[in-house]
């Protein structure tokens, strides 16, 4: 059977909620940040999936993963700037142990 | 083949206990990706993908772990009440989309495909008439630029307090 749009979304809809599942239960702040980064690729899956099935007449589904991308790449930069940051002040980098928000 | 190593790797990142390897698994899943795009002849956003993901974040993610966890420690296991609703919430959640998705049937547009080609993806990303991506396009370098300047400035806070 030739995989079609369906199996891209199937593939999709698991990474994005393994990504779920792993934001659920991890508690170490990198590890939280990656399960992010797995949710963004599936959304960047879907968009190019559906671009490339059903409006392959337009690129607009290539320029949103792209800009997806960007701004992914933006958020991974800041969060672990804050990471680090809250490592040497916390040396520790579990939620339960950054509670209070003072600097 | 790639969708198995797409998504065996993925299940692995977020579930092994050693942190080194789950960025190892979230490399080889970002790479199945990245060949999910060569196979759907998106070559561009694949090597995009393979640029900033592959080469840029996990890199980025390494090192953080390298500077904040010591090497080889293992993660301390979670609570199994929690595995358990967490796995509940996300296979429920899974279960209704693919319902959803099983019930629903798409129209595919029957217009001429145009390639995802370099030259097409640049003018139109820079066009400033109908359909032309400019307006986004700077918006997002603004903000790369804000994310850039935030990044120096969250990490000189601390400076003064410990010199």
């Amino acid at each position: 059977m030739e995989p079609g749009l369906y199996h891209l979304l199937f593939i999709s809809a698991a990474l994005f909620f393994i990504g779920v599942y792993g934001f659920f239960t991890r508690r170490n702040l990198i590890t939280m940040l990656m399960s992010v980064e797995l949710v963004l690729n599936s959304v960047n899956l879907n968009f190019i999936a559906f671009n490339k099935y059903l409006w392959p007449n337009k690129l607009d589904g290539l320029f949103f993963s792209i800009f997806v991308i960007a701004i992914a790449a933006a958020e991974a930069a800041v969060a672990i700037a804050i990471i680090i940051n809250l490592y040497r002040s916390h040396h520790s980098i579990d939620v339960e142990n950054a509670e209070e928000m003072k600097f | 083949m790639l969708a198995a190593l797409t998504l065996v790797s993925g299940a692995l990142a977020v579930t092994t206990r050693q942190i080194f390897r789950a960025a190892i698994f979230l490399l080889f899943s970002l790479i199945g990706i990245a060949g999910l795009y060569f196979w759907m002849q998106y070559e561009f956003i694949a090597a995009v993908q393979i640029v900033v993901y592959v080469g840029g974040i996990t890199v980025l993610i390494i090192f953080s772990i390298f500077l904040t966890q010591q090497a080889g420690e293992l993660l301390p296991k979670e609570k199994i009440g929690r595995q358990v609703f967490s796995a509940l919430a996300a296979f429920c959640g899974f279960a209704l989309t693919m319902l959803q998705l099983y019930q629903h049937s798409f129209k595919q547009t029957t217009d001429q495909p145009i390639a995802p080609s370099v030259s097409n993806i640049g003018n139109q990303m820079l066009g400033v008439e109908d359909n032309g991506f400019a307006l986004p396009f700077e918006v997002v370098s603004i903000l790369l630029l804000a994310a850039m300047i935030g990044c120096i400035v969250i990490a000189l806070r601390s400076k003064p307090a410990t010199a």
